[in-house]
């Protein structure tokens, strides 16, 4: 199990904005009636999205109201699942897999750049506090390893300096762009590809 | 090597787009009113003769599952839950069917649903493939537009509802029972079995799990027929895979290919080789990290199918294909994986929780150097109190890799740790278990 603790400074409240209650009313509309629990995980992940990437204990309270469920039962989740972050984590939150598949193929030199770029410990804010990083599990884009996600995209096929390069650019506020950074085609062997040729060169 | 023809997803590197209308001159959604036109019992018979088995990773026979839902509609609806919470290490291969094919899972969901009496059907997709997820209800809402789900969806007088549930980053929601817990807005943690989710299942009422590649594959089955697909690979181990190979190769790739091809062939010929030479491989892990790594040699002749693996004290599990090349340390590698399971320990069950987390320090000292020799032994000894003695197979997938690692590079490890027991006196009290357990195998 992994170490899970809610932030020392809460705010006061919590309210979703006008947009997020209306995603959350879709949400809940697609479980049977009655089953409404069921969207805790999705409003959640709303909360989480509208609050600049961290959960807030008011908002478990809020939307353990919203889905008139206990305020334990929302905790429980929140605290269970590890991609709901209980506190700041920054505007850009940078995750490296350390699996086994990426380990061997060098992931610990993508660690490297977030130490020397954006804070020597993980789980702690950049000095511009708009950026923090973390080591987590397979992410599941193994045959792209080394890899890394930041908030929800993906960037493969990394080594040390073009993640320094990508770091970088998020903490001049810029997005780069997302997939293979070996200029790759998705999951296709790499100038090895003996399958499906036709459509290749159709 | 499986010809191209053979392929069912022929848009696995995406040349061509996933919209409907590519998908349909793929093949997709072309006459899905014929095939449920011939009725229920022909489907799950012909699922059931073409031997197809469930690509998540414990193998279990797709007809026979489907067989199980309740033949009338009680009072409680049947529900059908798609498992895309891929996350075993070394695994990839769903995110590519959610991404690139996603009508061919799409038309799997109708004609399950259709199979097992289901109306609604939630697709539980990984937390973490949220822009992969995104493709796909960009799919789903296409599909809706074309009248291809909802009411009479497709044509077929049958009225089918899909929902995408995203998890949030646990490994263990990919067992089915936390999955449904997890669906019912729980902590992911699994539930005892029986009752077997067939019956009581998600809220309660039947429910149906499969896999994506399961389902993705069915539409195809059926156009092709049963023989078809029995005709590749080798009796009840039939059909193609999605291979995920990853590691210290020249070519990490995704590549569908036939059941049982050689280990060998899929590195050299797919992967472009192991780093350094085929020499210069150490250990495969054949599926995913939860299997036994085999060694080198094993792996000239090795088969990749469900029943080879097994006969080599390992398992096809995902077909996620590890390769460990000699420049590693195979000590560390597996301390690795052990981590991996620690940290994704739902922590219901005490051995599993404790275990996990002992086997993995237990690890790290050895890779050090820094363990004495009786640890050896005692690692051993927990992953038995480990495996088989939880709720759900976490147990087994994470003592397995361990039980790998010892036998086969148990030399390794005692080479490199040789220090002596801090008690000297052999001691015959057991650390671990009740006494009265000893006399029984296993215990």
């Amino acid at each position: 199990m992994s170490l899970r603790r809610p932030a020392k400074d809460q705010p006061e409240s919590f309210e979703f904005n006008a947009s997020s209650l209306e995603a959350a009313k879709v949400i809940i509309a697609k479980y049977p009636e009655g089953k409404q629990q069921s969207a805790v995980m999705a409003l959640l992940y709303i909360a989480q999205k509208q609050n600049n990437n961290w959960i807030p204990l008011a908002a478990m309270k809020y939307i353990a109201k919203l889905l008139d469920m206990p305020y334990i039962k929302v905790y429980e989740v929140a605290t269970f699942y590890t991609m709901y972050n209980l506190a700041p984590v920054g505007k850009y939150f940078v995750q490296v897999c350390t699996t086994t598949p990426c380990m061997i193929r060098g992931a610990n030199k993508l660690v490297e750049a977030c130490k020397e770029k954006i804070s020597e410990n993980e789980c702690e804010l950049s000095n511009d506090k708009s950026c923090s990083w973390m080591e987590v599990e397979c992410l599941g884009a193994c045959v792209n390893a080394p890899m890394m996600q930041i908030n929800d995209d993906y960037y493969e096929d990394l080594d040390k300096q073009k993640t320094l390069d990508i770091l970088e650019k998020i903490l001049n506020g810029e997005t780069p762009k997302p997939g293979s950074y070996r200029g790759r085609v998705n999951n296709e062997p790499e100038n090895n590809r003996k399958t499906l040729m036709d459509l290749k060169n159709a | 090597m499986l010809k191209d023809q053979d392929r069912i997803f022929q848009n696995l590197y995406n040349d061509k787009g996933s919209d409907v209308s590519s998908s349909q001159e793929r093949g997709d959604w072309v006459n899905t009113k014929e095939i449920t036109d011939k009725g229920r019992d022909w489907i799950i018979n012909e699922i059931k003769e073409s031997q197809l088995r469930g690509r998540g990773g414990a193998g279990f026979p797709t007809g026979l599952k489907w067989s199980f839902a309740p033949k009338e509609v009680g009072s409680r609806p049947h529900y059908l839950v798609i498992n895309a919470d891929e996350s075993e290490p070394g695994t990839c291969k769903d995110r590519d069917i959610l991404r690139f094919e996603p009508h061919k899972l799409i038309e799997g969901c109708l004609i399950a649903s259709y199979a097992v009496q289901a109306h609604v059907c939630y697709i539980y997709i990984r937390g973490e493939y949220f822009v992969d997820g995104q493709k796909l209800q960009a799919a789903i809402d296409e599909a809706y537009e074309k009248k291809l789900l909802g009411k009479n969806a497709a044509g077929t007088g049958w009225d089918l509802d899909i929902y995408i549930h995203y998890g949030a980053g646990a490994y263990i929601c990919g067992e089915e029972t936390a999955l449904l817990e997890s669906l019912e807005g729980k902590k992911g943690q699994p539930r005892l079995k029986p009752p077997f989710p067939a019956l009581i299942g998600l809220y309660g009422c039947p429910t149906i799990i499969n896999n994506v590649e399961t389902i993705a594959v069915v539409p195809t089955i059926l156009r092709r027929g049963a023989k078809w697909f029995a005709s590749l690979g080798r009796e009840k181990n039939t059909g193609t895979k999605i291979f995920c190979i990853s590691g210290n190769v020249n070519n990490p790739c995704n590549v569908e290919e036939e059941m049982s091809i050689p280990l060998k062939e899929l590195i050299e010929v797919h992967a472009g080789g192991v780093i350094g030479g085929w020499e210069n491989l150490q250990a495969v892990i054949p599926g995913g990290s939860s299997m036994p790594l085999i060694p080198k040699e094993r792996c000239e002749t090795l088969k990749m199918d469900f029943d080879a693996c097994v006969e080599e004290k390992s398992g096809l599990g995902t077909a996620g294909i590890v390769v460990i090349n000699k420049d590693q340390d195979i000590i560390k590698c597996m301390a690795r994986i052990a981590r991996f399971y620690k940290h994704e320990s739902c922590g219901q069950c005490t051995p599993c929780r404790e275990g996990s987390g002992w086997m993995w320090r237990m690890l790290e000292r050895m890779v050090k150097g820094d363990a004495t020799k009786d640890e050896v032994e005692m690692l051993g000894d927990v992953t038995n109190q480990i495996a088989g003695h939880t709720i759900c197979a976490f147990g087994e997938g994470s003592s397995w890799p361990v039980q790998g690692l010892l036998r086969h590079f148990k030399k390794e490890i005692e080479k490199r740790n040789n220090l002596d027991p801090i008690v000297q006196k052999k001691n015959n009290i057991p650390y671990l278990v009740d006494q009265h357990l000893l006399d029984k195998k296993n215990a």
